[in-house]
Formats: structure tokens, C-alpha cells, sequence
């Protein structure tokens, strides 16, 4: 009787091991050097466990030692897919420091290349969710749609992905004059590509059974966390800049915010589909209206911030960005801080994937949209 | 040696006679031992090549792109220059691994492979081996690959190895269910187990038409699990790159991997090759009752051009599968096996059995 208690207390114990597994700096899930270590039972998730730091580059100690307009080109390396948004806000942050008010054609122009930015950034980041439920084949679909995106990104400014389009006071230049056009083309083009993706991926029996009721973020945990953007309003959380303290244009134009009250894995994904196709609805309706005017106001030669601190939020494709500035009236800053939105994003994947499957984790984590620089800056 | 396309009995009757009379019976059988062995072993290697350009032309046309084209015409060359590669890599072994174990492993995976590839008929007189119990001769070889894909996943000392050797062991013990009920399902009709009867009990017309319901349900079950079996996608979460880099053969380098890589691309073989001889005739033709003119066309074209072109009819539905269809996740796999097709299959052969009893088939 002994000897068949023992066996059963050995294999109790046999069974409950946890163990822990190091997901990252190299896999080829975390989309860069994130590393998680993950503690598992068997296939479950008991703990996840963030690292970040792997690549740090002190951008916010680096922008203490240059000038204002310079900031901007540090601002494209931190979220590389919302570029455009980030050089924005610092560009609203300075005028706002410096009292400018920028001419109607920059503010338009901003939030177009700001909505196109974000089509592409969903692009992206759909083609890579996609490939992390294992569907491969919706990668080249994604890629295939932003490549067009970048293109008039190209002609515009001549770089693809860190533009530094904006600048303190306005735009490096003027758009070029076939601008209107593609991007009236790429929006005819795209309206009939994005049902494709809904054929592709929304409607799978399998993706749904991945995401219905996977990740659980409350709207409670959601505020705690300062989760935001879409992952933060698939929880139900209104967090919207440009509905709540609107800039550029979008004062001008009428979008909604796009709320969802599942808080699971497949709102996070529906939310980024739906908010597509109001980026495309903003842009129909300022492509057209580009008012006549400067692209920037004439500026010094030599920017100084009057003494003071300074903070602009603008929405970056995945949640708020936040630019804090310290200033001593000198050239440059006495201290920069940027509120990335991946950094707040990622300390929630904890709550949301615990007790899930391993392959849920990764699942869950990509629906954060996480880009690694963002959070390590 | 009288040489027919259209049969092969003769050639390989003509061989052995040949044989036979030139050297000693020991020697004679020692020789056809080594040409069988040396013929299956090109046939699968060129095979295994050509399947790996065939996924590569497939996933690139369902992704909008076109694949390999640089080297060699279309890019013909490019999986042999693949190949070239792995063969000149460098072979890695991880410090603790279990180093018998560890160099053990991918043979047993390309054995289980071959032993199951013997029994397949590409055409009449073309089998090594004709047992009467072929279908379950193949269902117990083709099982045994799993131990190398556990031993692999144990011998790596690696988690996210063991982790995916672990879920292909669970995997294809379930759906080893699958395939062999839906084989017996058809076995049930056909009346035998030998794999030559099977497909000339197909000469009128195919099980899955003379079959009607039962045989089509269990060819769709066969698909699913025998995509299960082969580990391919939507079922690859042994080898899931997003969650494990890449499972059980994570550690491997070099020509290790090239036979899992290999033997993953001989078993996708099997499985349509199976499905093909055992639902869709085999290298029969298709012929249609009493269209004399039509089925006389259809016998035009050679039995080994018939085998192959059903077996690369059932590969691309299988590719169609793995590049459509996001991955299931571990318990969502079981699930399906256990819950679903189990019990379907189980139905389904008594459903089969009524129809063999009534004799309502055609």
C-alpha cells in the first residue's frame, strides 16, 4: 500500500515541474531582441516576465544634446512603422512651446501622411499577426499593400520608412505634385484589397478558435496599465488623442473611435481592421481640401524653447505617444522623456496570457503590436 | 527484355530471369536487393528534390510572388543547390545533447520513411513488396518515425525541442487513429488488405465513387489526419516556427536536418500516395461505365503517369491546406482528433459495413 502511495506522490510531482523558458533575445517571434522569460507548466503559462534593455540606444539622453529640429530624426528610429507620428509630435510640442501656429496646408498634409502611416503600420502589423497563428501566406498579402504606401512616402520625402517629414514650424518640403493622385489611386486601390484580408484571415474557423475569448485584458486592467491605442480600446478604454485632444487636422474631419467591449484577442484584431477603414475615410476626406499655402512657417535659424516644461500627445498607430520637454531656454533641452506606447503595452502581456497555452502567449503578445525599439528607446 | 510502359510485369520477370541464370540464386537476389534499394533511394531523393521546388512554385503562386527562378531554368536547379549547401554545413552539436540518441534520431525518421514507401504500387509490377497485409504493414512503419521525432526532441536537451517533440508525440499518436480507421473503412469494402487487390479491385471505377458517402467521408478524414501525420500545416506544431523556432529539429544543422527536412517531404509523399492508390484507383485510369470510346483514351495514358498525377493532385491539396490555414493550437488539435473525427470514423465504418452488407454500392 506504501509502495503505491509513493508512485503516486512521484508522479504528482513528476507532473507539476514548472520550468522556465527563455523566449527571446533571439526567436523568431518576439519580432526583434525582446526577451520574455516565460515559466511554464507542461504547455501552460504560470508567469511571463519581460526584459527589456537589449536594445537601448539613449535616444532620450542623446536629444539632450542636440538641437530641437534634430530631435525629429532621433524620433523615426524609436517606432520605425509610426514615424511620421512620432516627428510630429515633437514638431506640435516645440511650436506649441514657441506659440506657432502652423499654416491649414501643413496640418493637413501632417495628418494625411499621419493616417497613412497608419494603414501602413496595421498592414504590417496584420501580416505579422497572421504569421504568428501560422498562416504564412497573409504576409506577402500585408506587404504587398504597404509597399504602395511606402512608395508615396518615397516620392514624398524621399525615405520609406523614417521620413522626418515633419519639422518644428511646418515640412521639410512641399509634397510633390503627383501626391494627390497616388494617394487617391492607392485609396481606390487598397478599398478593394481589404476585404481581401477579412477573406483571408478574419473569417477562419481556426484564427477565430485562436482568438475568441484568448488574452483577457479588462477595462480596469487596461487603465491600470496605461494600455492604449487599439489594444487599450478593445478593452473598452476611450483613449483616442485625436478624439480627445485633437491636432492638426482632425479637428476638421469626422471619424469615430473605435470601441470594442470583448477585451480578447480577436476585438484587439477587429479594432485594427475597423480602424483601417477609417483611416481611409480620413484621408478621402482631406485629399481633396489640401488648402493653398506655405509648407512651413519661416523659422530661426537657432531654436530656444522658452524655460519651462513642455508635453504633447499625438496617436501613434499603436497607442499614445507622449513627448515631455524640459527646458532651460538653451538650444537644447535640458531633458527629453518620450511615453512610449509599447513599453505600457507590454507589462499588461502578463495578465493576458497567464494560464493560456504557450502558442497563445505568442498569439496574445502580437496582438500588442509591440516594436522593440520603441519600448527600449 | 520486353519493355511496356503499360506494364511492368514483364520487365521486371525478364530481370530476374536474367539474373537468375547468369549467377548463383544468393547472388542473383544479393544483386536485386541492391537495384531495388538503389532505385528507391534515387527515386526518393530525386522525388524529395523535386517536391521541395514544387512547394516552394506552390506557397510562392498562392503568395503572389514567384518563387525561385535564378538558378537554372524557372529555378529548377535551386533545390539541388539547397541541397549542395546543407551537405557542406557544418554539423552542430549541443554540448549536453545525448550523442547517441542525438546522431540516431534522423535515421530512424528516413527509415520509417523507406519501409512504408515499399509497399506503394506505382504501377502494375511495380511494388517491392506485395503483402497481403500492406495496409497494415504501412500504417505500423509509418508510425515508427515518430520515436525518431521524440528521440530528436529528448537528445537535443533543448525545451523548445522537447516541448515540440512532445506535442508531435501526442499529435500523431492520436491521429494514427484517424488513418488507420478510415483505411479500414475502405479495407472494409475493398474485401482485402493487399494493396495490389485494392487497386485492381478499382478497375470498374474508383472506391471513392463506388463507395458514395462512407468512401468520401473517409477520404476527407484521411486527408486531415494524414496531414496531421506528416506534421504540416494547419497541424505543424511540432516544428512551430512562431512558438518554438523551430521544434524537434531545432538543434540539427547541416545534413541532419536535411533528412528530417527530407523525410518530412517522402512522408507527404506516402501519405498522398497512400490516398491516391487506396480512395482514387491508383495508377488505374478513370473510366465511366459504359463510355467505351472515353475509357479507351483513358487507357492511352500510362498507369505511372495516372499514379502520379492523382499523387500530385493530393500534394497540392495538402500544400493548399498548410498556406491557407492559420496553425491549431495543441489543445485544439486534440480536440479535434478525439471529439470529432474519432467518432465520425468509428460511425462511419459501420456505416460502411451496412453498405458492404446491402451490397448498396455501385
Amino acid at each position: 500500500m506504501s509502495e503505491i502511495k509513493e508512485v503516486i506522490v512521484k508522479t504528482d510531482r513528476l507532473a507539476t515541474d514548472k520550468y522556465q523558458v527563455n523566449m527571446g533575445p533571439q526567436h523568431p517571434s518576439t519580432h526583434g531582441v525582446l526577451r520574455l522569460l516565460v515559466t511554464l507548466e507542461g504547455e501552460k503559462v504560470l508567469n511571463v516576465q519581460p526584459h527589456t534593455g537589449y536594445i537601448h540606444s539613449g535616444i532620450e539622453k542623446m536629444c539632450e544634446a542636440i538641437s530641437y529640429p534634430q530631435i525629429i530624426h532621433l524620433t523615426d528610429r524609436m517606432d520605425y512603422l509610426s514615424a511620421h507620428m512620432s516627428n510630429e509630435a515633437v514638431a506640435l510640442c516645440v511650436e506649441n512651446a514657441l506659440q506657432i501656429e502652423v499654416p491649414d496646408r501643413v496640418k493637413y498634409i501632417r495628418t494625411i501622411m499621419d493616417e497613412l502611416t497608419r494603414l501602413a503600420s496595421h498592414q504590417l502589423w496584420w501580416c505579422v499577426y497572421g504569421m504568428d497563428l501560422g498562416a504564412l501566406t497573409t504576409f506577402f498579402y500585408g506587404l504587398r499593400d504597404r509597399e504602395l504606401i511606402l512608395d508615396i512616402f518615397e516620392e514624398t520625402c524621399g525615405a520609406r520608412m523614417t521620413v522626418s517629414y515633419s519639422t518644428p514650424g511646418g515640412l521639410m518640403f512641399d509634397i510633390h505634385p503627383n501626391f494627390q493622385k497616388r494617394v487617391k489611386d492607392y485609396i481606390k486601390y487598397f478599398k478593394t484589397k481589404l476585404p481581401e484580408y477579412d477573406q483571408l484571415l478574419s473569417g477562419n474557423v481556426i484564427m477565430r478558435e485562436r482568438t475568441e475569448g484568448i488574452g483577457y485584458l479588462t477595462l480596469e486592467e487596461a487603465i491600470d496599465f496605461g494600455v492604449t491605442g487599439p489594444s487599450g480600446r478593445a478593452s473598452g478604454f476611450s483613449c483616442d488623442v485625436r478624439k480627445h485632444q485633437p491636432y492638426s487636422a482632425y479637428p476638421f474631419v469626422k471619424f469615430n473611435e473605435i470601441l470594442d467591449h470583448r477585451c480578447d484577442s480577436l476585438a484587439r484584431y477587429e479594432v485594427r481592421i475597423k480602424e483601417m477603414w477609417e483611416s481611409i475615410s480620413i484621408i478621402e476626406q482631406l485629399i481633396d481640401n489640401i488648402p493653398e499655402g506655405d509648407y512651413a512657417v519661416k523659422m530661426k535659424g537657432v531654436l530656444k524653447l522658452p524655460e519651462g516644461e513642455f508635453y504633447q500627445r499625438a496617436e501613434s498607430a499603436r497607442g499614445e505617444f507622449g513627448v515631455f520637454i524640459v527646458s532651460d531656454g538653451k538650444k537644447n533641452p535640458y531633458r527629453v522623456k518620450f511615453r512610449s506606447p509599447g513599453f505600457s503595452n507590454l507589462f499588461a502581456l502578463n495578465n493576458m496570457a497567464k494560464g493560456h497555452k504557450i502558442a497563445d502567449l505568442v498569439a496574445i503578445m502580437s496582438t500588442l503590436d509591440l516594436i522593440i525599439p520603441d519600448i527600449d528607446r | 527484355m520486353a519493355f511496356n510502359i503499360y506494364d511492368f510485369t514483364t520487365l521486371t520477370h525478364d530481370i530476374h530471369v536474367g539474373l537468375a541464370e547468369s549467377f548463383s540464386p544468393v547472388l542473383a537476389t544479393t544483386i536485386e536487393w541492391v537495384i531495388v534499394g538503389v532505385v528507391y533511394l534515387l527515386f526518393v531523393a530525386l522525388f524529395g528534390l523535386f517536391l521541395v521546388y514544387a512547394e516552394r512554385k506552390v506557397c510562392a503562386a498562392f503568395q503572389q510572388r514567384l518563387g525561385p527562378t535564378r538558378v537554372g531554368p524557372w529555378g529548377l536547379l535551386q533545390t539541388i543547390a539547397d541541397f549542395i549547401k546543407l551537405l557542406m554545413k557544418e554539423l552542430i552539436m549541443p554540448r549536453k545533447a545525448d550523442r547517441f540518441l542525438y546522431n540516431l534520431a534522423p535515421f530512424i525518421v528516413i527509415i520509417a520513411s523507406f519501409l512504408a514507401i515499399a509497399v506503394l504500387p506505382f504501377a502494375p509490377g511495380l511494388q517491392s513488396l506485395d503483402f497481403d497485409i500492406g495496409v497494415f504493414y504501412l500504417t505500423a512503419v509509418s508510425s515508427v518515425g515518430v520515436i525518431g521525432i521524440l528521440l530528436a526532441g529528448w537528445s537535443s536537451n533543448n525545451k523548445y525541442s522537447l516541448i515540440g517533440a512532445m506535442r508531435s508525440g501526442a499529435q500523431i499518436l492520436s491521429y494514427e487513429l484517424s488513418v488507420s480507421l478510415s483505411l479500414l473503412t475502405m479495407v472494409v469494402f475493398a474485401g482485402t488488405m493487399q494493396f495490389s487487390a485494392i487497386v485492381e479491385g478499382q478497375r470498374d471505377a474508383w472506391f471513392i465513387f463506388s463507395g458514395h458517402i462512407p468512401a468520401v467521408i473517409a477520404f476527407v478524414v484521411f486527408l486531415i489526419a494524414g496531414t496531421a501525420e506528416t506534421n504540416r500545416g494547419p497541424f505543424d506544431l511540432a516544428e512551430a516556427e512562431s512558438e518554438l523556432v523551430a521544434g524537434f529539429h531545432t538543434e540539427y544543422s547541416g545534413i541532419k536536418f536535411a533528412m528530417f527536412f527530407l523525410a518530412e517531404y517522402i512522408n507527404l509523399f506516402i501519405v498522398s500516395a497512400v490516398a491516391a492508390t487506396v480512395f482514387l484507383g491508383g495508377w488505374m485510369p478513370l473510366h465511366f461505365g459504359n463510355f467505351e470510346s472515353f475509357n479507351h483514351v483513358m487507357d492511352f495514358i500510362p498507369p505511372v503517369m495516372w499514379f502520379f498525377m492523382k499523387v500530385l493532385g493530393v500534394i497540392f491539396v495538402i500544400m493548399w491546406f498548410k498556406w491557407t490555414f492559420p496553425r491549431l493550437r495543441v489543445d485544439q488539435i486534440l480536440t479535434l482528433e478525439w471529439k470529432y473525427l474519432l467518432p465520425i470514423n468509428l460511425v462511419n465504418i459501420l456505416l460502411m459495413a451496412l453498405v458492404v452488407l446491402t451490397k448498396f454500392h455501385f
